[in-house]
């Protein structure tokens, strides 16, 4: 029994998530092999090879599959999986923006369903699930000859990023279907660690009041090293950008620590974050939904808390 | 330009669901149930195609029971022009779904099918992307903006790093998110409109679509839950904590 890996990489690097769906894996049990597709990744391959525990991985270099065109990858992983000279018994990605564009498209043409987002590995054929924003945990079972799972990084403890000394095989493949192509990306620079991987997520609600006063939430980072994210309310009242976003169709962090300022915490929020060791919240109404799965509350004009906080640490 | 939209009958948003007693699934009876947000943000975006003379004509379809003939109306009173119910049992898996709306696309052949990224209930996000797949389509998923330049449309995708922008061939696959547009509200005369425009009602067997499904849910439960700490006094009193009591900074 073998299973593929579709590895998230993103700068000519391993994605911490991939780490996070070797562990799954793991847990699973089987050869695991992990899939490089894009162009120019030896380095990631070379990477992906050191992996602990990872057996094989497999190299798809090749300009189709730069920027990671679900049309061309998913092409790619069916036929991989297709092809059989190793037969799969899951094929599994991480639940990112790549991981959830790509697989669905790969289970609907090998005709399986998909199981989204597992946190727990029961059997290698069952699975536990958040459903309805966390607030219901469905255990699955698959009957289906591949499994098509994807996997929410929180849920599973990284392994380690060296250690392994996988055999890696070039494939010649170059599926490109020619339905689209890759016009421009804005990506967000910044020397914070990326919200997913953060130890320490400060973020910021409505409460915030305009998107300049998260200069406040960027000073305390820096001070923390942390990574800045934000309530849905703060992305829709247009703050900050999507991707600082999270919750239930945002970002799910599970940092050591987690602090939320002027955030009430409704229900899609907590889904991003209630999995989080600590979590601080300020706000200055003590009503706010956000105290009840806070560990410790401090109710507070935010715009005195948070520089006051700044300069205590 | 003819637009597929596909909607789902979901747990309204500002509903906390219960697990039920015996773990079989989650407590639906007597909760208010609406239109799912994605899908009403993916309605939005065909009536503005259409508001701009983009789109000729818009088809909203759903997959469920016949309760969900009020979210077609809904749609309708958005600017819908007519709606079809595949008529099928709550809890089809994205595949199944996917599966029905790609027979619906062989028979209206839209140039482009508008989808919700995901619905808040099951929380998957998979089915535009499955309709891609067996259709046989370009995808442009987590959309933030779309526009329609010649025979290619140009989508602006929502991704973990910022924002991505692909072009696609038509026909193609959408999905959106949240920034795409703020959907409007249904004036009174365009619910009484509503009424009057065609509701068409399709059975899974009469698409010849076969809705069998490999995963079977064998419990659901409710969340380990967190309970609430403790209110500090001051900036200073928290630092202490998180220092000598959780040790985390």
């Amino acid at each position: 029994m073998a299973i593929l890996i579709i590895a998230e990489h993103e700068g000519g690097a391993v994605a911490s998530a991939t780490l996070n769906t070797v562990a799954a894996a793991a847990q699973i049990g089987g050869d695991i092999h992990v899939l490089v597709a894009g162009s120019g990744v030896g380095a990631v391959a070379e990477a992906s090879a050191k992996i602990a525990g990872v057996a094989k991985v497999l190299v798809a270099d090749n300009a189709a599959y730069a920027h990671q065109l679900p049309e061309n990858v998913a092409r790619l992983v069916t036929a991989i999986v297709v092809d059989q000279q190793v037969i799969y018994s899951h094929v599994l990605a991480p639940a990112t923006a790549n991981g959830k564009n790509i697989l669905p498209r790969v289970a609907a043409a090998l005709d399986v369903d998909q199981i989204s987002e597992i946190i727990t590995v029961e059997s290698p054929d069952t699975f536990k699930r958040p459903i309805y924003a966390g607030n219901a945990i469905a255990t699955v079972q698959s009957s289906a000859a591949v499994k098509v799972i994807t996997v929410r990084a929180t849920g599973f403890d990284a392994v380690a990023a060296v250690g392994g000394s996988a055999h890696i095989e070039q494939l010649a493949a170059a599926h490109d279907a020619g339905l689209s192509s890759f016009v421009s990306e804005a990506l967000a620079k910044s020397d914070r660690p990326e919200l997913t991987a953060a130890k320490i997520v400060v973020s910021g609600g409505r409460g915030m009041q305009n998107g300049d006063n998260f200069k406040h939430l960027y000073s305390l980072a820096d001070k923390l090293g942390a990574g800045v994210g934000a309530s849905r309310a703060a992305v829709d009242a247009g703050f900050v950008p999507n991707d600082m976003q999270v919750g239930q169709t945002g970002k799910i962090v599970a940092p050591q620590l987690y602090i939320a300022v002027g955030i009430s915490g409704a229900i899609q929020h907590l889904a991003g974050m209630k999995d989080s060791k600590v979590i601080v919240a300020i706000n200055k109404d003590e009503e706010a939904p956000i105290f009840q799965v806070a560990d410790y509350g401090l109710v507070a004009d935010l715009f005195e808390a948070v520089p006051e906080l700044e300069q205590a640490l | 330009m003819k637009v597929l939209v596909a909607i789902k009958r979901v747990v309204d948003f500002n509903v906390k669901v219960r697990v039920k007693a015996d773990n079989s699934g989650v407590d639906l009876a007597n909760v208010k149930m609406a239109l799912n947000p994605f899908c009403e943000i993916a309605v939005e975006e065909a009536v503005r195609l259409k508001e701009q003379g983009m789109a000729s004509e818009i088809v909203v379809v759903s997959v469920g029971p016949s309760t969900a003939q009020e979210q077609l109306r809904t749609a309708l009173a958005l600017g819908a022009d007519r709606a079809i119910l595949i008529e099928a049992a709550d809890d089809l898996s994205s595949l199944a779904v996917a599966k029905l709306l790609k027979a619906l696309v062989d028979k209206e052949q839209p140039q482009l099918v508008i989808l919700g990224k995901q619905a808040i209930d099951s929380d998957n996000n998979q089915t535009g992307q499955m309709l891609a797949a067996l259709s046989g389509y370009a995808q442009g998923t987590f959309a933030s903006k779309v526009e329609i330049t010649g025979d290619k449309l140009r989508v602006t995708r929502e991704v973990d790093g910022g924002l991505q922008t692909v072009a696609l061939n038509l026909p193609a696959i959408v999905t959106t998110d949240l920034r795409l547009n703020e959907p409007r509200y249904a004036s009174l005369p365009n619910i009484m409109k509503a009424k009057k425009k065609p509701l068409d009602t399709v059975t899974p067997q009469a698409l010849g679509v076969n809705t069998a499904c490999t995963v079977t849910t064998l419990k659901v439960e409710a969340p380990a839950s967190r309970s609430a700490g403790i209110k500090v006094k001051s900036v200073a009193e928290l630092v202490e904590k998180l220092k000598n009591e959780a040790k985390v900074i």
